[in-house]
Formats: C-alpha cells, sequence, structure tokens
C-alpha cells in the first residue's frame, strides 16, 4: 500500500469520525458567521477613515476572517489529537507499519477539507451580507488559507504529541494566539497602524498572508503582496509538515 | 522470536536522567508464553514498548520476530501484534471500521481486512459487535477487540500489556481462556506483562522478575514459588504463655518453621497450609493448647518479591 492510499485511508477515518460528531464543524462555521454579522456593520464606517485601503469594507474584512478561520480552526485540531493518544489510537497505529508521513498527512487532509467547506459557506454568506469580489481571486483566497491551515494543522499535531496534554496544549495556544491575532491585521488593516506597530506587524508573516489575500480579493494576481503570501504560506506548510512529521516518526504518544 | 541483549532506556526528567530499564536480556522462543512480572514502575513498558519499536533503546540491541529492531524496524512491526495496557480503539468508531481501517494499514485488501476482523470477531466471542460503536461496548468486550485489532496482521509474535488489568475476575478468566487458544491453536508466541502474580501462574511457561530496570529472577512459576516458605500461618492463642509453648510444640512436633511469637500470636510457615494445617491443631490439641484463631496467607508477588530483593513490593513507580 502507497503512502498515498494510506494517507487516503487515514482522511476518510479522520473524516468519517468528524462527520459523525461535527459539533466542532458547526461551532467553527458559525464563530465567522457572528463576526460577519456584528463585527462587519462596524467596518462599513471606518472604511471611510484615512489610511484604510481601497475597495469595499467587505472586500478588506472577510479575507480577514478567512485567515483567522485558517489559523485558529487549524490550531485547536491538535485537541482531538490528545483524546486519540489518550485513547491509545495514534499508538496503536504507529505499531503498524504505516508510513508516518500518512498518520499525520490523512488527518491534515481531513482537517483543510472541513476548513474549504466552512471557508466556502464563510463567503457565501459574506456574499449575502454585500461582498463583491472576483471568482478568480476568492478561489485563489481559499487555496491559500487551505495552505495556511494545512500549516497550523500542522504545527497544532506535532505540540500535541510534544506536550501529551489538553492542559498544556491550550495555555501555548493562548500564549501565541492573541500576538498573531493582534499583529496580523486580521480584524483591522495595519495600513491604519502608527509606524511602530506597522514595523513590528511586518515580522509577524501572517500579516504577509492576510495582505495578500485582501489583494486577490481586490482582483490583483500577480502583485508582489500577493507573490509574498504565496511564499509565506508555502514555507509556512513545509515547516509545518516536517517539524510534524517527525514528531510524528519519533517516541511520543 | 525475541531475543535482546542490554536492552537499556533512559529518560531526561526535571530531576535529572532516570534510567528506567537498565540493561536486560530477554530471549523468547517460538510457541512460548513468556510472562514479565513486577510492580507499577519497574522497567517493564518501557522494555515492551522498546522490543515493538515504540521507543528508541538507548543502549542495547534486540531481533524480534527475525529482524533487527533498530535497522529493520518496518520488517519488525509486519510481524507484531500489540496491545497496549490502556487499548487503541477509538470510542465513536464502529468495530467492523476499526478492524478493517487496522487491516488496511497492514497492506491487506477491504475484503481481506473485513474477513479477518469478522472472523477474529467469532474467535473472540464478540459475535454481533461489528456495526456496533466501540463505546457501547463492556470493558472486557473491548479488551477483545483490542487484542482481535492486535491479530489483524496474523502476527507470529503478539505482545500484551497488562492484558487483564482493570477486568473482573470473570472478564479475566475468560480472558486468560482465550490468550491460552491462541497459542494452542494458532501457534502464537506471546510476550505480556503483568503485576499480577497468579495472571502469570495461570499463564505463563516462564517469567522473567523485573525491579528497577533490572532482571531479578527468571525461570518456570513453580521453579519461582518453590524459592518461597510457603503459606504463612498466623495463630492466635488465648495468652502469652501458650503463644511461647506453641511456638515450641509447633517447631517440633509439625511441619512449621520458623515460628516467631508476638503477643498471643504465633506466626510460622508451612510448606502447604491445607494439608499442614491439621497436623499443627492436633499436636497443639495434644499439648493443651487452644487455637482461638487462625489465619492464612498465601503467598503473593510481595512474597516472591520480598523473597527476590529482600524489599517488599513497591506499587509507586520509580520515575513519578
Amino acid at each position: 500500500m502507497t503512502t498515498a492510499a494510506q494517507t487516503w485511508l487515514i482522511f476518510r477515518r479522520a473524516m468519517r469520525l468528524s462527520l459523525r460528531n461535527p459539533v466542532w464543524v458547526i461551532i467553527g462555521i458559525v464563530q465567522p458567521i457572528l463576526y460577519l454579522a456584528l463585527f462587519g456593520p462596524l467596518l462599513e464606517r471606518v472604511a471611510s477613515t484615512p489610511g484604510f485601503p481601497g475597495g469595499s469594507s467587505w472586500q478588506v474584512f472577510v479575507p480577514g476572517l478567512l485567515v483567522q478561520l485558517g489559523i485558529f480552526g487549524a490550531a485547536f485540531v491538535g485537541f482531538g489529537l490528545v483524546a486519540e493518544m489518550r485513547a491509545g489510537v495514534v499508538e496503536r497505529m504507529r505499531v503498524t507499519p504505516a508510513s508516518r508521513v500518512a498518520l499525520l498527512g490523512g488527518r491534515v487532509l481531513r482537517d483543510v477539507v472541513v476548513l474549504l467547506a466552512q471557508g466556502a459557506l464563510l463567503v457565501l454568506g459574506a456574499f449575502a451580507f454585500g461582498l463583491r469580489a472576483p471568482l478568480s481571486g476568492v478561489l485563489l483566497g481559499l487555496l491559500v488559507v487551505a495552505l495556511l491551515g494545512a500549516a497550523f494543522a500542522s504545527a497544532s499535531y506535532a505540540a500535541a504529541l510534544r506536550l501529551g496534554t489538553e492542559d498544556a496544549l491550550a495555555s501555548l495556544l493562548n500564549t501565541l494566539a492573541i500576538p498573531l491575532l493582534l499583529l496580523s491585521g486580521i480584524l483591522l488593516p495595519m495600513s491604519l497602524a502608527p509606524g511602530w506597530l506597522e514595523t513590528v506587524s511586518d515580522i509577524n508573516p501572517l500579516k504577509h498572508v492576510v495582505d495578500g489575500v485582501r489583494a486577490l480579493f481586490l482582483g490583483e494576481t500577480a502583485s508582489a503582496t500577493v507573490g509574498w503570501a504565496v511564499v509565506t504560506v508555502v514555507g509556512l506548510v513545509g515547516a509545518g509538515l516536517a517539524l510534524a512529521t517527525r514528531t510524528f516518526g519519533r517516541e511520543s504518544g | 522470536m525475541i531475543e535482546a541483549r542490554g536492552l537499556a532506556r533512559s529518560f531526561k526528567t526535571r530531576e535529572g536522567i532516570v534510567e528506567a530499564v537498565r540493561g536486560v536480556d530477554i530471549d523468547v522462543s517460538p510457541g512460548e508464553i513468556v510472562g514479565f512480572l513486577g510492580p507499577n514502575g519497574a522497567g517493564k513498558t518501557t522494555t515492551q514498548r522498546m522490543l515493538t519499536t515504540l521507543l528508541a533503546p538507548s543502549a542495547g540491541s534486540a531481533r524480534v520476530a527475525g529482524h533487527d529492531l533498530a535497522r529493520e524496524a518496518v520488517e519488525v512491526r509486519r510481524r507484531i501484534g500489540y496491545v497496549a495496557q490502556r487499548g487503541g480503539t477509538e470510542p465513536e468508531a464502529r468495530v467492523g471500521e476499526e478492524l478493517v481501517d487496522h487491516g488496511r494499514l497492514y497492506g491487506l485488501t477491504r475484503a481481506d481486512a473485513a474477513a479477518r476482523g469478522a472472523a477474529l470477531l467469532g474467535r473472540l466471542d464478540l459475535h454481533g459487535s461489528w456495526a456496533r460503536l466501540v463505546k457501547t461496548l463492556s470493558g472486557g468486550q473491548r479488551r477483545r477487540l483490542d487484542i482481535a485489532l492486535g491479530l489483524i496482521n496474523e502476527p507470529p509474535l503478539l505482545f500484551l500489556d497488562e492484558p487483564t488489568s482493570g477486568l473482573d475476575p470473570q472478564a479475566r478468566a475468560n480472558l486468560w481462556a482465550h490468550i491460552r487458544s491462541l497459542r494452542a491453536e494458532h501457534g502464537v508466541t506471546i510476550f505480556l506483562t503483568t503485576h499480577y502474580l497468579e495472571e502469570a501462574d495461570a499463564l505463563c511457561d516462564r517469567i522473567l522478575v523485573i525491579d528497577e530496570g533490572l532482571i531479578a529472577a527468571r525461570g518456570a512459576p513453580e521453579e519461582l514459588k518453590r524459592g518461597l516458605a510457603g503459606d504463612v500461618v498466623a495463630l492466635t492463642v488465648r495468652d502469652a504463655d501458650d503463644a511461647a509453648r506453641a511456638a515450641l510444640v509447633l517447631e517440633a512436633r509439625s511441619a512449621a518453621s520458623a515460628p516467631e511469637v508476638e503477643g498471643v500470636i504465633v506466626r510460622f510457615h508451612l510448606p502447604s497450609a491445607a494439608a499442614g494445617l491439621p497436623e499443627a491443631f492436633w499436636a497443639l490439641e495434644e499439648a493443651d493448647i487452644a487455637p482461638v484463631g487462625v489465619e492464612v496467607h498465601r503467598p503473593t508477588l510481595d512474597d516472591v518479591f520480598l523473597s527476590l530483593t529482600g524489599r517488599a513490593l513497591r506499587e509507586q513507580p520509580v520515575a513519578a
């Protein structure tokens, strides 16, 4: 059995279990819709502020929500792995000759598919609120968000394998989440920030991803902003998968 | 089937380096059932996790199921089954799904995995559970499903970690029968860990006793028990005078050995209390001593440990 076939097997198993108990999938989609309904209208006024990027407020806001979904939807998948570790499922699979890449990759693939479904629903919802953006930009934006999700899901699994408990994982995520969120310009674009804050946020790779997805929603495809976003996200995926595969192959769990 | 030399493993903790296993040699021949006996924290699970490729040894080498543990881990994995102490089933999955998916990870086709899974459920008295959710199974059923999963690749060598811990006596006896039939009917070699003496006694051809990461003794259960002084009897008499006289009488006129007096209680060893107590009572009656109470204490793992190591069995793990 090839690694691809094993990945597919693990994906189907993970998907089957997710759909059997879809509470988390539903929570994952309800949250961005709440942002859309309860925070989006505020931005319509802010959009006239000097420094606010071009395009409608929805073209700025929806990409931010998509990236937020990609990060936070995926960052919490480690909790599911902790439960699997506790049940002994991870260890049982590690005793088989199956490829470690497949044991990880199948789960990440499930997370990406869930994320894409949530993202598509979010864009459709936003369309009802008044978003207008070119289809190609939306599809490419979703692709970037899917890659981002794969990176964060991998990192979350690696952290879960290392830490082994929900408590430790929760403190790690809480520590990282707020600075990442504030410095990424997800909620308000960093072009509104004073100089020093914008400089600090430049260090955060996620800011470039948000900027790139915004550019895609504005109809840019071959711009430097988009290029940076793609390079960043591909780098993050590579790093995340490498870290997680190594951790899966090691002796934790 | 297993040939391990100097296998050792240490862990880094905040308190420093803990040597969980300090160099053990293990030999298991095909068709044997070998028990790895020791208190919690003695290094049983760590050793088993090394032999099943889950943990890299910090020293030593081993051949498991004909392949080198370090260099041919995948070949070893193909040929072994491992049933961890906490099991390995997803509560929300269905029994059949777990069996098929697990079989496919070994490269079986869907049809083959399903056929083997169904046959294993039959063998392990889990008929009719194919479509059930794992979480609806009883503890004993779930344990047998764990074993079925461990057998899906038809391994010649099966590792069981504390197979009956947490089971009620009936489920335990039932599982013992299943484990015996694996060897009797399918020739599976079994290496199991346990901290129950009676389990090692009931199942194993040979026992390795491990304590503080070292093998303290090895041999057939009978051999190990022969090393013990038999049953311990505590006899209560009316007063301290009677107790002192009883000790003399018992030593002189019965099979009792090493009587000790403590107040109105006389403690002594008998090779077998069932056979030796009537004779001891006759001797006491002739000396006009009337026992008012008797307690018989059969040899336990504590006693094996006490006699092997001079220390009482610690139930607390070394590495907390």
